[in-house]
């Protein structure tokens, strides 16, 4: 049974509820896994061990019972930034480092509903705000395809648990490209849902307007499967959407690739930064849509160049507002003697917050300020609203939108880009949050050191069936999402 | 009236007064979270997540709340914005636990309406209110009970509130507290709020300043921790005096808040800020706007009980009663309703007067004297009113009539005519009886019958005097007095 890793949820599934194996060999396997494997990739911040073997033995009476659900006694690892009840929970800062949450977050209940067993909780850029995940308090993580380059951010924990096999699936979140820039960075498939699709409720907020929770595995049917599960309206959650959940996984040979039509945004395939070996790879898997009967029609995407300082201007603002409860005075660090209540304030923010977190809160009080609010904040939602009406305009003549999900591979950890080099990075992903459409990354090549590259599809509203379904047939026609980092085929 | 009397002008001074007033809506939870907004319970029983802002939690709008808001929105003809948007106010207080309050800055959900207001003098003046809008409420600061540090009760964090600003339409003291008083009414006449000021679900703040006439604005200061009705007389009377002297000595005024002492009776600046806070509002991302459709406000409008106003034109119109009269009886739906029912039970709308004589007197005295809530009254208002029946049908005179009340007021329950009956009070109409008393008085007082002949009217009610009191007061004293001058001649 030293292989349970290399199943696929699918397998998984089948084999628990045949009894070829118990959820708690499952997850003991992963749990060995984790102990010696992690301490070279440091995807996990938290492990919840003792948690997840009695999760285990709970979905195994429910298996012998005869009624467990279909994912019941399956370990799943979530990002840091999802609250869950009796456990740590710091969104990657060291102002939450000593937060065990009262409660768990609307996507942790469902999964824990569906009997998923929780293997821990995996690492971040500090509160979401990053593309690398080296601005964790806890320190960087390492791409499983090489140690020394990041996963990718901010979900960069849940690339490489996953992609290191130490995690047969894992939730992140996406609020400028942070599911599918990592799931990029660590060949892996990923999906930002629409926004409103999954309940934010107990997801740590970043930027309110637009983060969005979502799966991350090895396949696009192992994503659908977690889709089922998490997708859904949520009465404690005022912007997610009142609207009948698809099967996804029923879904998933539903759509015809055959006279699907793919529209490449001209702009995006010209920007300067863009690396010649993932443009290569990314047109090579259109190249072989095409020859499953996708036909590619070139299209405009006029407001490229808005798209960094919309985003920029948006999402600060709203973190700024977001994370002034973070002020030592109810959980969370509280700085040592603090003299009186300015003080209090200042250092546990200063002493809490991270250099990035920092940065942007103060481009977000900034862009918030008199005088500044109508030039900035203003003006940026009105841009906001042309580029997705930019995107509209499109899917009038196309069905779904390619792109690459990032410019470049995963970059070296401790490369240090400057912040504005590290913004135009998210170039090919932010504008679908400032939208709210959903998009998906497939695993579609490698560049010469080896690294990832990944294929960005975006979809209109409400069509994460027709994504899963699109990759899921790319799938079954290619084998890149089946290959292995080294460290994965590692044995525990 | 000279000019300067028309403009209420204070030694050539003209007031100028706004007020925003917050009120809490009776609501069973709180605005955004599922808390209950009962008072006086334990610190911190009544925070959920949601209220002491977990890190993931989110707000969800209490769908009443915004019933209670359309409501105040047509009791003062106001427009409804049909799309409010909730913002984002954004400050650091230990007793805000979000570091921002959900309020409604560009699109509050009401709009511009007005409330008239009834001066001593009987004057109307309509007083225009700009907005009113929801907001959460924050919780509440003790800085004494703790050595050296402060304590935050956060029950009241997440309550709702309807702040409603008024125009600077008041140019006295007397039109600022007729105002409050207006509003006070309305939003308890609505149900929409208990208006308890005392335990702080109605809170004014004052704003001051002073011109010349016809000269723009004055600089005003904002005056705060005014939580009875006095107080704000005073507070603002103080605030006038202080402002003048300011003036007169060709001094400037500085916009600021102050707070009322009633101890030492002056306005004190708060302590400083350094600059006027910066809130940086933005459309809450959480919340959706409020979409209100025309369905929702006529049903509304349908539901709302006959305001004050109408009430008044009603009592006047139809039950004789003069406007201070309606005023009174109109201090809150408790009230008129009550006097309706003593009304009806008096025998309908032509005794209305003696109905408003007798709640507006000797009940509301009774209440008053036994420091009794008009719920607590012993004496319900169909037995007021069947009593009245009786004085209006003769049975008893005036007087009697106050002896038993006094009864029923003890007696619970009993009615009137039950203890007309137990105590004999019935009066004797019988004219052949009086006529017989008035015959044995006239024989009696032979003098004071002279007196009267010869031109001293006193002497004739003193006749009559005597003819109550052989009759032992249970005489009608009209029909004594119109026999009287016949047997007299």
């Amino acid at each position: 049974m030293t292989d349970l890793h290399r199943l696929t949820i699918r397998e998984l599934s089948e084999g628990l509820q045949q009894a070829q194996f118990s959820s708690r060999e499952l997850t003991e396997h992963y749990l060995k896994r984790i102990a010696k494997i992690d301490t070279k990739v440091k995807s996990y911040v938290t492990v919840t061990a003792e948690q997840a073997l009695a999760e285990a033995d709970a979905a195994d009476a429910a298996l012998k019972a005869g009624n467990a659900s279909v994912l019941a006694g399956i370990p799943l690892a979530h990002k840091d930034i999802f609250c869950t009840k009796g456990i740590k929970t710091t969104a990657g800062s060291k102002i939450l480092d000593n937060f065990i949450s009262p409660y768990d977050a609307t996507v942790v209940a469902k999964a824990k509903a569906a009997g998923l067993v929780t293997l821990g909780k995996l690492n971040m850029d500090e509160f979401a705000m990053g593309s690398t995940s080296e601005s964790s308090y806890f320190g960087a993580t390492g791409n499983p395809w090489a140690l020394d380059h990041v996963p990718g951010g901010s979900s960069g924990g849940s690339a490489a648990a996953v992609a290191a096999d130490l995690a047969p699936i894992a939730t992140g979140t996406d609020t400028g490209g942070s599911i599918r820039q990592p799931a990029s960075f660590c060949g892996l498939t990923g999906l930002k849902p629409t926004y409103g699709r999954v309940s934010r409720f107990g997801m740590i907020a970043y930027a309110s307007s637009l983060d969005q929770g979502g799966p991350m595995a090895r396949s696009a049917e192992d994503c659908a499967y977690l889709m089922n599960v998490i997708a859904g309206h949520d009465a404690k959650d005022s912007t997610s959407i009142n609207k009948e959940v698809d099967d996804y996984v029923a879904n998933l040979n539903a759509t015809s690739v055959k006279g699907l039509r793919i529209g490449i945004p001209k702009q995006y395939f010209n920007v300067s930064g863009l690396d010649a070996e993932v443009k290569a790879c990314v047109e090579e898997s259109l190249k072989k849509l095409e020859e499953m009967g996708a036909s590619l029609v070139e299209i405009d995407l006029n407001m490229t160049e808005a798209y960094v300082p919309t985003y920029y201007l948006i999402a600060p603002a709203e973190a700024s507002s977001n994370l002034s409860r973070f002020d030592g005075v109810r959980y969370g660090y509280r700085c040592e003697n603090p003299v009186d209540l300015m003080d209090l304030y200042k250092r546990s923010r200063s002493e809490g917050f991270g250099a990035e977190v920092q940065r942007r809160i103060l481009i977000g009080t900034y862009a918030l300020s008199a005088g500044y609010y109508d030039a900035y904040y203003v003006k940026a939602q009105k841009v906001r609203r042309l580029i997705q009406q930019d995107f509209l305009k499109a899917f009038e003549n196309v069905d779904v939108i390619a792109a690459p999900s990032a410019p470049t591979t995963a970059y070296k950890i401790g490369a240090n880009l400057s912040p504005t080099e590290m913004y135009l990075g998210d170039i090919y992903t932010l504008a679908v949050n400032l939208a709210g459409l959903p998009a998906i990354n497939a695993p579609v090549g490698f560049d010469q050191e080896s690294l990832p590259v990944g294929l960005q599809l975006i979809g209109n509203y409400w069509s994460e069936s027709q994504l899963l379904s699109i990759v899921h047939q790319y799938q079954q026609n290619t084998d890149w999402h089946t290959k292995r980092a080294a460290i994965a085929e590692e044995n525990a | 009236m000279t000019e300067a009397q028309k403009l209420k002008l204070i030694d050539g001074w003209e007031v100028v007064i706004g007020i925003e007033i917050h009120t809490q809506l009776a609501t069973k939870s709180k605005i955004f979270s599922g808390s209950s907004t009962e008072f006086g319970q334990d610190p911190n029983t009544q925070a959920s997540l949601v209220d002491l802002a977990m890190p993931g939690v989110l707000p969800v709008l209490n769908a009443e709340v915004v019933d209670l808001a359309i409501r105040f929105g047509l009791g003062i003809d106001a427009y409804i914005d049909q799309a409010s948007v909730f913002a984002r106010k954004n400050y650091f207080y230990p007793d805000s636990p979000k570091g921002y309050q959900i309020s409604q800055m560009d699109n509050p959900i009401v709009g511009l309406g007005h409330i008239d207001i009834q001066l001593e003098d009987g004057t109307i003046k309509r007083i225009g209110v700009t907005r009113a809008h929801l907001e959460e409420d924050a919780g509440k600061s003790i800085h004494d009970q703790f050595e050296g540090m402060s304590g935050i009760d956060l029950n009241r964090a997440g309550t709702p509130l309807l702040e409603i600003v008024s125009e600077p339409d008041m140019r006295s003291v007397e039109e600022a507290v007729a105002y409050i008083k207006s509003i006070h009414t309305l939003v308890r006449w609505l149900g929409i709020s208990d208006g308890n000021m005392a335990e702080g679900s109605f809170r004014c703040d004052c704003n001051v300043s002073l011109r010349r006439p016809d000269q723009p604005f004055g600089t005003r200061c904002e005056l705060k921790n005014l939580n009875s009705f006095r107080f704000i007389e005073q507070a603002i009377n103080v605030e006038i005096e202080r402002q003048m002297e300011i003036l007169e000595y060709g001094g400037k005024i500085d916009q600021e808040t102050r707070l009322f002492d009633p101890v030492k009776m002056e306005t004190r600046s708060m302590r400083s800020k350094e600059e006027a806070n910066d809130y940086r509002y933005f459309p809450d991302p959480d919340l959706l706007p409020v979409i209100i459709a025309d369905e929702q406000i006529e049903a509304a409008r349908a539901a709302l009980p006959e305001l004050p106003k109408a009430r008044r034109a009603r009592f006047i119109a139809d039950f004789g009663v003069t406007e201070y009269d309606a005023h009174v009886l109109t201090l809150s739906r408790e009230i008129a309703d009550f006097y309706e029912a003593v009304v009806v039970a008096a025998g309908g709308a032509k005794q209305g007067k003696i109905a408003a004589n007798w709640v507006m007197g000797e009940f509301s005295g009774a209440l008053n004297k036994a420091g009794l809530e008009l719920v607590d009254s012993p004496v319900s208002a169909e037995q007021l009113g069947s009593m009245v029946a009786r004085i209006v049908d003769n049975t008893i005179n005036g007087k009697i009539a106050k002896q038993v009340f006094g009864f029923m007021w003890e007696a619970e329950g009993k009615s009137a005519d039950g203890i007309i009956a137990e105590k004999g009070l019935k009066q004797e109409t019988d004219t052949g009886a009086i006529e017989a008393i008035i015959k044995e008085v006239l024989a009696a007082n032979e003098k004071m019958v002279e007196e009267y002949k010869s031109g001293k009217e006193k002497a004739f009610n003193g006749l009559v005097g005597q003819v109550m009191k052989a009759a032992k007061g249970k005489a009608n004293p009209a029909q004594v007095n119109e026999l009287m001058k016949k047997l007299i001649g």
